[in-house]
């Protein structure tokens, strides 16, 4: 069973927010990355960029697939995970910790609201992988 | 000989199978009218030996470089062939092999692909080479849809002096995507930059210039990429890699994106196809290259192997985020490089270089001493250059024909005002003498 952490907020494409303020801190799930497989490359926008909510802001590419990525939040990137590109498999070894991607400072902070709790996140990934 | 390989019984059970009546039931949504209500008119079958001579004489219609002297160019150039080329890729191993689709069984031509690009990369001053594409046009329409990719821009800016054929090719294939494309005109022979800069906005994927440009003139590349640099645009140069042993490569001067045209390296002309279209990028856009890419790599026993790489950016992983949809390259063709450049080298390279420019230019002397024959530009060239004469090119092309010369290409068609001009290319190949009747006959042909 894949870690999920309770503190945290979920999309249905497996990114997780870590709301602080008016700050969302974002990356990918256990569960996605292990899906994913050893991840070779992480593609980021840079600080200052617009990212819209349920909408892609970056690219992470294992030795399986490219994926997209969605953002759980619409605001401005404040801050990017500088050791990514150097360093992608943190997304793999720590993708709660040092394998986040963005801080997002957010527009509307109500955008949370719409985000999966951690229980509903385990029911939603509790069938396992396809 | 019957094409159809099953028997008329086999049909009948397909189409009882699929409720048809007859082969004839299946094309009833094609018009009556365009379609064939008789059998096809062929002649009789002939035996081997007639084919031949029939064939051959069919054949012997064409004005071919073996047998004529050639100063075509204008993207296909007739530089000298070396011999073992033809020798070694019709080995069986080569010549049989398609573009790796269970790439790891196929070493040797991973192998080989590996050297051509790194050859590729290394004469056009890039970071990395891709496997090849079909050929220059269709290279530089990737690039340009790779410079929209990268700066999610939509406005192409090209220079006139790239190829017009490569150009219409980029119009067909930026249709789709709806880019928009800003043409920026010459000013004697080169690249207008004032034009240039007015034609820049933050709306501009890339500046596309060819170097030494269509008309043979070299392009100041250097100046050209700090103009789109600063318009956050990438600079895509079109230029010809055996050319590139001599000129400074576009990388060294601020290209982005180098495409080009390879066959003159090795690749016989043959009615203009199949090409090479070459490919090289920079280190940090490798990810949006288009096409398939060789790394090398070591086995689990730490021997060195090869294998195809970065291919999830590719159309039968990634789908409809592909970088592009080409999946394939043109490895004989590649290989046929790849064997040029190593028999030439280094130093081959450069003088292939150095003969074809050095004689271009006696050509050009040679040949505006004819009173009323002039060149079009001012703009230093290469190996190719633009002349003006007093006579239609058409007329003087079919004139020199009869001596069996073939003087170059009439630029009418593709720009008018261009009408009474004339490309022509002088390769390492071409001979004093060659030059100097190719001189007395065009004298002849405007008196």
């Amino acid at each position: 069973m894949a870690n999920v952490p309770a503190e945290l907020k979920y999309t249905r494409e497996h990114e997780w927010a870590k709301v602080e303020g008016d700050r969302a801190r974002i990356g990918i799930t256990a569960f996605a990355q292990e899906q994913l497989g050893d991840v070779v490359f992480v593609e980021l926008p840079k600080v200052g960029a617009k990212v819209t909510a349920l909408k892609t802001f970056g690219v992470v590419e294992s030795v399986k697939a490219v994926s997209d990525l969605f953002a759980p939040v619409s605001g401005e990137v404040v801050e990017v995970n500088a050791e990514l590109p150097k360093k992608p498999e943190l997304v793999n070894t720590d993708p709660y910790g040092q394998g986040w991607m963005l801080v997002i400072k957010m527009t509307s902070p109500k955008d949370v609201d719409g985000l999966m709790s951690a229980a509903d996140y385990e029911k939603l990934t509790a069938g396992g992988g396809h | 000989m019957r094409y159809i390989s099953n028997t008329p019984a086999q049909q009948k059970e397909m189409l009882g199978v699929i409720g048809a009546g007859s082969i004839e039931d299946l094309l009833v949504r094609i018009p009556t009218k365009a379609r064939l209500s008789r059998p096809l008119n062929l002649p009789r079958a002939m035996a081997e030996t007639d084919l031949i001579r029939h064939l051959q004489r069919m054949a012997g219609l064409n004005a071919g470089a073996d047998d004529h002297v050639c100063f075509l160019g204008a993207g296909s150039y007739d530089h000298a062939i070396p011999s073992p080329i033809n020798h070694l890729i019709s080995r069986g191993e080569f010549f049989t092999a398609y573009t790796p689709y269970q790439p790891e069984a196929s070493q040797g031509t991973l192998r080989s692909i590996f050297e051509y690009q790194t050859m590729m990369a290394e004469l056009t001053g890039m970071d990395v080479a891709n496997a090849s594409i079909y050929d220059g046009a269709s290279s530089l329409a990737e690039a340009t849809l790779m410079a929209h990719a990268v700066t999610g821009r939509d406005t192409l800016v090209i220079s006139r002096g790239v190829n017009p054929l490569y150009r219409q090719v980029v119009e067909t294939y930026v249709e789709g995507p709806a880019l928009k494309i800003k043409s920026v005109p010459l000013g004697d022979g080169v690249t207008d930059v004032d034009a240039l800069r007015k034609a820049l906005s933050k709306h501009s994927a890339t500046v596309v210039i060819q170097y030494p440009n269509f008309f043979g003139c070299l392009e100041d590349v250097r100046g050209i990429a700090d103009i789109a640099h600063e318009a956050g645009a990438l600079l895509v140069v079109v230029a010809d890699p055996i050319n590139l042993g001599l000129l400074t490569p576009p990388g060294a001067c601020g290209a982005d994106i180098v495409v080009g045209e390879g066959q003159g390296l090795g690749v016989p002309m043959s009615f203009g196809g199949p090409n090479l279209g070459v490919f090289a990028a920079k280190q940090e856009l490798v990810r949006r290259m288009p096409g398939r890419l060789v790394g090398a790599t070591v086995d689990v026993d730490g021997q060195r192997g090869f294998v195809l790489t970065l291919q999830t950016r590719e159309q039968h992983i990634r789908r409809e985020k592909a970088t592009s949809n080409i999946c394939t390259n043109v490895a004989l063709c590649a290989l046929m490089a790849t064997i040029y450049v190593s028999i030439l080298g280094k130093r081959g390279l450069r003088k292939v270089g150095e003969l074809s420019t050095a004689k271009a230019h006696y050509a050009a002397r040679e040949l505006t001493k004819i009173p009323g024959v002039s060149l079009r530009f001012a703009a230093p060239f290469f190996k190719e250059f633009t002349l003006q004469l007093p006579k239609s090119p058409e007329r003087v092309i079919k004139r020199l024909m009869k001596d069996r010369l073939l003087a170059g290409v009439p630029l009418k068609g593709f720009d008018r005002a261009y009408k009474d001009c004339l490309l022509v290319a002088v390769t390492e190949k071409r001979t004093k003498d060659e030059i100097d009747a190719y001189a007395a006959a065009l004298a002849a042909a405007v008196a």
